[in-house]
């Protein structure tokens, strides 16, 4: 790729939209993944009783099991959020700066 | 001459079998025989994907066919084979036989293990796919000096593939025995020598394959048994846990956080050794420039996410199942009221309580099967190392012929086999727990920050990358060998010098520090041509434009 070449892309709107708009989502799917894990660890490490609190009174089943289950899912669906949106709007982003600089 | 190596080992394999090798089965309850189910299983498994390599090996001709299948499998297939690269024996029996003792904790591992998946999908994937050809160097030396980055890089792969070799070789040899009745050196032997034929013979495309066999197996077996666990309470896991928490002798503590975790720093260090690792194994990192484009690679993230997510919730009601079915279950336990055969049977045996000796010889020759798997995906990862890394670019200076630098990763995979069937002998009588965490640590603390910032940041200089990767491997390994896990248990002494359980809090920041301090210090003229190049990276990084179609030509 020639300065020319580079010099084009970065010009060119579409890239300047794709970078943007896929910038700021990775970046806010990345801390609510961390946000959601981090502060499962630190209940785990710093406040492991409020963990232990049953799901309902008379039961044995504690709070721990859904927030488990609850941090699995969420890696799953933010992962699964972010799929869709790349395999569909800013692969057709993509496809267009690729078209527009050749 | 392939063909009868195939057959010659298949046929080798059934006649060991046949002439009673198999002898008496210690993990079996009621019965002293062979497991038949188990072995015949096994067989089938062992000359199906004999088959499969076999028809690999037809296609298995380019550099790029070796490595990297080409590039032509797909995202599903691809995700299926991460999966499967991920549910290693020691996560299905490991995390079973934890949660079988410590109840709640089995469940912190694994999310622990699954969260790395999304950080690869939003920050690595496609950047990954986009950037490289075979293995995670490439894109480290991308715009870097290639002699040291690249010796860097094989050296973290070869001791994260090292570390876990041996634990899966232990692991399997001690399987095995338990399962087969079979010898421990002769297991040991035998894993050894599949591997090195699938990976030789078949390259990325057996490995590949053997991985989707054994991950939908698995999958399968799990579900099943999970399912059995679920019918049985009548899908009322209100009723399954009560039983739990009346059955075990640890009663309510099951349900909440324990002893594993039991302090804070240690517990955080443990969550960034498991998270930022998965970011940096060899072997999975590996296996996106094995699809198309970044496409594909998206796919396969999704889809390896889910299957392993849907995997450790089966997982944790196996690992209850087994504190009520097994524990309670005197054909299970020896005299003192521990499992027979140890803590990891858990899975194998709440099998035998739901399915009989058919389910427990299902999910023996799938446990089999697994280690199968991920050594062979572990050894063809370590091979590349050597031959594309070490060989053609330090040694050669990239100036090597196709078929020259197919023969070196060859040979290296006969030798790492070879290594792998020696250490297995060798660490037989010792206790390799620690091996998987500190795999994952020297994988968070020298693969993951020089590539993460390879990727992201314009000033990283070759000495940058080069200090803090190997000051963070010597950290993570020294550290962990101070640590409680070694530094008492193993060595004997009275107190840790380092009291965490897991070095990466430490080793994985001071590699990040280290890296930026010795790059904005490098005003050499190196180091301003890596920076100059960075523009040009970040936009094939991004769009792909640019970016090598991984096809077979």
């Amino acid at each position: 790729m020639d300065d020319a070449m580079i010099a084009r892309i970065r010009a060119n709107p579409s890239y300047i939209e794709l970078k943007r708009k896929r910038g700021a989502f990775s970046w806010i799917l990345t801390v609510i993944m961390l946000v959601i894990y981090y502060t499962y660890i630190y209940f785990v490490a710093f406040e492991p009783g409020v963990l232990a609190e049953p799901i309902a009174s008379g039961d044995v089943t504690s709070i721990a099991i859904p927030i488990g289950i609850f941090v699995i899912l969420s890696a799953i669906v933010l992962t699964g959020i972010y799929v869709w949106r790349a395999n569909g709007e800013f692969d057709r982003l993509t496809r267009r700066i690729a078209e527009e600089v050749q | 001459m392939r063909r009868l190596i195939v057959n010659g080992l298949a046929a080798g394999i059934v006649a060991l079998s046949a002439s009673g090798a198999f002898a008496a089965v210690a993990g079996q309850p009621g019965s002293d025989g062979p497991n038949w189910a188990a072995i015949a299983m096994f067989v089938g498994f062992v000359l199906v994907t004999l088959g499969i390599t076999y028809w690999a090996s037809q296609r298995t001709k380019s550099r790029a066919q070796f490595y990297t299948a080409g590039g032509d499998i797909t995202g599903l297939q691809n995700g299926l084979a991460i999966a499967g690269d991920f549910m290693s024996a020691a996560s299905f029996l490991g995390i079973a036989a934890m949660v079988y003792s410590s109840g709640y904790d089995g469940l912190i591992y694994s999310i622990g293990f699954l969260v790395g998946w999304p950080i690869i999908m939003f920050l690595m994937a496609e950047r990954l796919r986009n950037l490289g050809r075979y293995n995670f160097a490439d894109v480290v030396s991308y715009r870097l000096a290639r002699g040291p980055t690249r010796a860097m890089s094989a050296a973290g792969t070869l001791v994260v593939v090292a570390l876990y070799l041996i634990a899966q070789m232990v692991g399997a040899g001690q399987l095995i025995k338990l399962l087969f009745g079979l010898d421990y050196a002769y297991a040991v032997i035998i894993v050894g020598i599949l591997m090195i034929l699938y990976v030789t013979f078949g390259g990325m495309l057996a490995t590949t394959w053997v991985q989707i066999i054994k991950a939908t197996l698995l999958l399968l077996g799990a579900s099943y048994i999970a399912l059995m666990v679920l019918i049985h309470f009548g899908f009322n896991t209100e009723a399954l846990f009560a039983k739990a928490v009346e059955v075990s002798p640890k009663h309510l503590a099951v349900m909440r956080p324990g002893p594993l975790v039991a302090d804070p720093i240690s517990a955080i260090s443990l969550g960034m050794a498991l998270m930022f690792g998965t970011a940096g194994l060899p072997h999975i990192l590996m296996r996106f420039f094995t699809v198309a484009d970044a496409k594909e690679a998206r796919k396969s993230v999704i889809y390896a996410t889910s299957f392993i997510g849907y995997f450790y919730l089966l997982t944790f009601i196996i690992g209850f199942g087994a504190i009520v079915l097994v524990s309670t279950d005197p054909q299970y336990l020896d005299a003192k009221g521990a499992l027979r055969g140890g803590g990891n049977m858990a899975a194998v045996l709440l099998a035998h309580a739901v399915g009989g000796n058919i389910a427990m010889g299902f999910i023996s020759a799938v446990a089999f099967a697994t280690i199968l798997a991920v050594v062979s995906g572990l050894t063809l990862s370590g091979a590349t190392a050597v031959s594309h890394d070490l060989y053609a670019n330090v040694f050669r200076h990239g100036r090597v012929d196709e078929k020259q630098e197919v023969l070196v990763s060859r040979v290296a995979t006969i030798a790492l086999g070879i290594l792998a069937i020696v250490l297995g002998i060798a660490f037989e009588k010792e206790n390799v727990a620690y091996m998987v965490g500190l795999a994952f640590a020297v994988a968070a603390s020298a693969n993951f920050p020089p590539l993460f910032l390879s990727m992201y940041w314009k000033g990283l200089t070759a000495r940058g990358a080069v200090a803090g990767g190997v000051l963070g491997l010597v950290t993570a390994v020294v550290l962990t060998v101070l640590s409680p896990g070694i530094w008492v248990t193993i060595i004997g002494n009275k107190t840790a010098i380092f009291p965490y359980s897991s070095p990466a809090i430490f080793s994985m920041p001071l590699a990040f520090l280290v890296t930026w301090l010795v790059s904005i210090t490098d005003k050499s003229a190196e180091g301003k041509a890596a920076a100059a190049a960075f523009d040009a990276q970040l936009i094939r990084s991004e769009t792909g434009i640019g970016a090598s179609k991984a096809t077979a030509h």
